[in-house]
């Protein structure tokens, strides 16, 4: 279950009650920013956006996730019209995002067709660039030879890989490849021998970004809701004061916050999954066509030199 | 002391029919297994997550859930293509023995065919 209960070991003054309310409001759009160890949040709105202009930081990024583009059932008929009404959401920002990361599951089957149609969508998008990590679905049949190839380039082994914007380290990392029976969302050694290297000579003070499709902690074990060897991957950054860790996988938001890490997973686009045991199965969640959109969304994220966290805010679709 | 009588020989014939259906059920059960060679993959689960049959048989698996999964032997022993809804996988299995598998997208979904 999603735990949103706080440590209050990051000394950071941050007021217990003041967090908790400030994250019942999250999933309808709210920002949530700290302020001077204080924790305050705005209502997403035009408006309100120019009085949190001077809290807008220094680098600002979007998540995107599961966009499932291939799928056709009931839960949504069109993936392709919700991805684009999220591009569209995205371009209405007041402040475009300096780049968009996509936390996984771009396609439903692997196919190229549906790659094909997630880059002609995403063409519209007014970022200089979309970063990817590959969720299951992106790796059938091929062990993620063709994703690789499409958009891994740059990207090392399996398709991890990391970079550095405005003093900020983003590490990519894949954990749907060789999954054990039984298992969960899977690293691996070489991955995490890679891991410890990249962030070996890094000051403590240097925020990490963290993103990968199935959540790094163990949100539910029994729907394959985590990663077997996540904990081995946060014991590397435990000296670091500020890690975020963007996952996707689950089709709904949910966040945690553990000492000076903050969890956090994304909407989808494309359909949403029912909340941990509420249901026989993760399957895709149908609901009345009218409320599909404020189930599906996309998540910004702020960052502003000095603090401690980075703000982050998901907006559903519609309302 | 005729109905007594009667009453004593529907009991015996009511006996005698038990036994030959119960004989009837065992000596069926062997071909019962073997039309039973399908395993359905609805909600993230295979069911029967355990089924019995004789060697030589072809087990089908068909997917009936809204999503795509796969069928891979622990083994590797067999290995399905994605199967989207209403797609099927068949493997013969020609030597007793136990072999488990599961859905390489869904981990977590586990099952197995024993063979005997």
């Amino acid at each position: 279950m999603s735990d949103y209960i706080i440590h209050d070991h990051n000394n950071d003054g941050i007021d217990r009650r003041g967090f908790l309310k400030c994250m019942a409001w999250a999933g309808t759009g709210t920002l949530c920013v700290l302020q001077g160890g204080v924790l305050k949040s705005f209502a997403l709105g035009h408006s309100n956006h120019e009085h949190t202009g001077s809290l807008k930081g220094e680098l600002s990024f979007v998540q995107i996730s599961d966009s499932h583009i291939g799928f056709n059932k009931p839960a949504n008929p069109d993936v392709i019209a919700t991805l684009q009404a999220a591009v569209a959401k995205i371009n209405a920002l007041p402040t475009p995002p300096e780049f968009v990361l996509h936390t996984g599951d771009l396609s439903h089957l692997s196919k190229p067709e549906e790659f094909d149609a997630l880059d002609q969508v995403l063409k519209s998008l007014k970022t200089s660039r979309v970063f990817f990590v590959a969720g299951e679905h992106d790796v059938l049949n091929d062990n993620g030879k063709q994703y690789l190839e499409r958009f891994g380039k740059d990207a090392l082994g399996e398709g991890w890989y990391s970079f550095d914007q405005k003093g900020v380290h983003f590490i990519g990392l894949v954990n749907v490849l060789d999954l054990k029976a039984g298992g969960l969302g899977n690293l691996g050694r070489e991955q995490l021998e890679w891991l410890e290297k990249d962030v070996k000579h890094l000051k403590s003070s240097t925020p990490i970004v963290v993103f990968a499709h199935i959540p790094l902690w163990a949100v539910y074990p029994e729907w394959g809701w985590g990663t077997d060897d996540g904990a081995q991957a946060l014991s590397y950054l435990k000296r670091f004061g500020s890690v975020t860790v963007l996952n996707g996988h689950i089709h709904q938001t949910m966040q945690k916050v553990e000492g000076n890490v903050t969890f956090h997973t994304a909407m989808s686009t494309a359909f949403p999954q029912p909340q941990p045991g509420t249901a026989p199965s993760p399957g895709p969640l149908k609901v009345p066509a009218e409320q599909l959109r404020s189930l599906l969304g996309v998540t910004d994220v702020n960052y502003v030199r000095g603090r401690h966290s980075l703000a982050i805010t998901d907006s559903p679709l519609a309302i | 002391m005729k109905k007594h009588f009667v009453f004593r020989m529907a009991a015996l014939l009511l006996l005698l029919v038990c036994v030959v259906a119960l004989s009837d059920q065992s000596a069926s059960a062997g071909s019962q297994d073997n039309a039973t060679n399908q395993v359905k993959i609805d909600n993230f689960s295979f069911t029967p997550a355990t089924l019995t049959v004789s060697p030589g048989t072809t087990v089908t698996w068909t997917n009936s859930d809204d999503v795509p999964h796969t069928v891979v032997s622990d083994d590797k022993l067999f290995k399905s293509r994605v199967l989207d809804t209403d797609e099927r996988f068949s493997y013969t299995f020609t030597k007793p023995g136990t072999y488990p598998y599961f859905c390489s997208v869904h981990p977590k979904m586990t099952g197995q065919i024993v063979v005997r």
